[in-house]
Formats: structure tokens, C-alpha cells, sequence
């Protein structure tokens, strides 16, 4: 996985809960940081898709490690 | 006039199970930049009380999932025992608790903090004498003719 600049574990979280705090977390960052995010809710792989496609925020990378979802989002 | 998506709702039910839809899609509409508002009617005023002391009812909900094959046990008449009402909700919350479903109270702060505006019906509040004092802050009483001038404009609306 690439490098990212901040991470997020919302291991546990259900929906809507993860989005919610990715959001949350991206308001703080500056654009062109990337946040790593930690799921297991198996919702969150395509809600974190439609939250880019929705949001401008660009996901770089979605994968299952393991049981749990893990994805890469570059704040616009 | 801003060219943010909006989406207006309307949130009638004040039983637990009910009080998440509208503050699960209000909330996360804001986290996709959509302008929400909450207009709260009837029984959905309870969803705006500090204290949110809200049940759930397995009564008249045949599609309600029944934990250790309850409804075989007790029939429809069985469910409006006292105290089933009490232990459903408790069971219930447990159930969402173990899931990781957010908290109703947090939900709400978090439509708050994200600026969903939460309009609660001044004609219910005559109504059933209820007492704002035991509301939320941050809350606007208003009518129909305030929920139409922003649902007017609304991408979304919907009914709950």
C-alpha cells in the first residue's frame, strides 16, 4: 500500500459511521493528503466508492487485508 | 441560492427503530455535501428530546426478526404482555450496541456538528402541550409553509 499521511481505524463501525468519520477526518487534512482508512463493515467498499465519485475526493486504492477493507482516499 | 444538492425529510415516527433512517441519511447526505433539513412532525418530535428514552414495538410488525425463535413461542397476543415492549427495546439496543450501529444521541450530534438543520412542527408542540424546554438546542420551530420553501428547492425528499 502506498504511502499515506494520516490513518483511520473504524474497525467495528457500522454504517453510517465509517464515511462519517472518513469525512470528519479529511476536514482537518490538506488537499492532496491521503488518508488510509481500516473498515469491517463489508458495506464500506462501495460506500466509500460512491463517497469519492460523490465527494471529489479521490480513492486510490480499495483491498481486503485479511478480513478487514482497507483504502487509500487523496483529499481534493 | 447555493448549487449544493439538497435533501429535505421528513421525520414522522418516534419509536427507536424508526429514529435512525432520518438521521442515518441526514447525516451522511452532509458528508457527501448535500444542504439537509429535518422537519420533525408528530411522534417524530421525541427524536428531539435531550433525554431520548425511545422503544421499540414488536406490535403489529410481522417483519420485525425475533431473537431465539420467539415468535413461535408466543403468538400475537403474546407480544402485548407487559414488559415485552421493555425487553425488546433492551434486547434491541444490546443487538445495535454489539454491531457497532452508532449511537442515536451521537447521530444527532453528528447531524448538528455537520449543520443539518432540525425543524421541529410548531402545530405538534401546541398540540400534545409539549414542553421545548426538554428539547435539544439549536432547533428551529417553524410550519408547513417553512419546510415547503426549502423541500421546494430540494434533489431529495423524502417521507419517513
Amino acid at each position: 500500500m502506498a504511502d499515506f499521511d494520516q490513518e483511520l481505524d473504524a474497525s467495528g463501525l457500522n454504517c453510517p459511521l465509517p464515511i462519517l468519520r472518513a469525512k470528519k477526518t479529511l476536514n482537518g487534512m490538506e488537499s492532496g493528503k491521503v488518508l488510509h482508512i481500516i473498515a469491517t463493515d463489508p458495506g464500506s467498499v462501495k460506500d466509500f466508492e460512491a463517497f469519492a465519485n460523490q465527494t471529489g475526493n479521490e480513492l486510490m486504492e480499495s483491498k481486503e487485508v485479511g478480513g478487514k477493507f482497507e483504502f487509500l482516499i487523496k483529499k481534493a | 441560492m447555493s448549487d449544493e444538492k439538497k435533501l429535505a425529510i421528513i421525520a414522522t415516527k418516534g419509536s427507536l427503530d424508526w429514529a435512525y433512517p432520518p438521521f442515518i441519511l441526514a447525516s451522511t447526505a452532509a458528508a457527501l455535501g448535500y444542504e439537509t433539513e429535518i422537519f420533525f412532525t408528530f411522534y417524530g418530535l421525541q427524536l428531539l428530546k435531550k433525554d431520548l428514552d425511545l422503544e421499540v414495538t414488536p406490535l403489529g410488525n410481522p417483519g420485525m426478526p425475533m431473537p431465539m425463535g420467539m415468535d413461535k413461542w408466543f403468538p400475537v397476543v403474546g407480544l402485548a404482555l407487559p414488559g415485552m415492549q421493555g425487553m425488546m427495546t433492551s434486547m434491541m439496543k444490546k443487538k445495535m450496541a454489539s454491531k457497532g450501529v452508532a449511537d442515536l444521541a451521537e447521530l444527532r450530534e453528528l447531524c448538528q456538528e455537520a449543520e443539518v438543520k432540525l425543524i421541529a412542527c410548531q402545530m405538534t408542540v401546541d398540540l400534545f402541550e409539549m414542553n421545548t424546554s426538554e428539547f435539544i438546542d439549536g432547533i428551529e420551530y417553524a410550519g408547513a409553509a417553512r419546510f415547503f420553501e426549502f423541500a421546494g428547492n430540494s434533489d431529495i425528499c423524502l417521507y419517513i
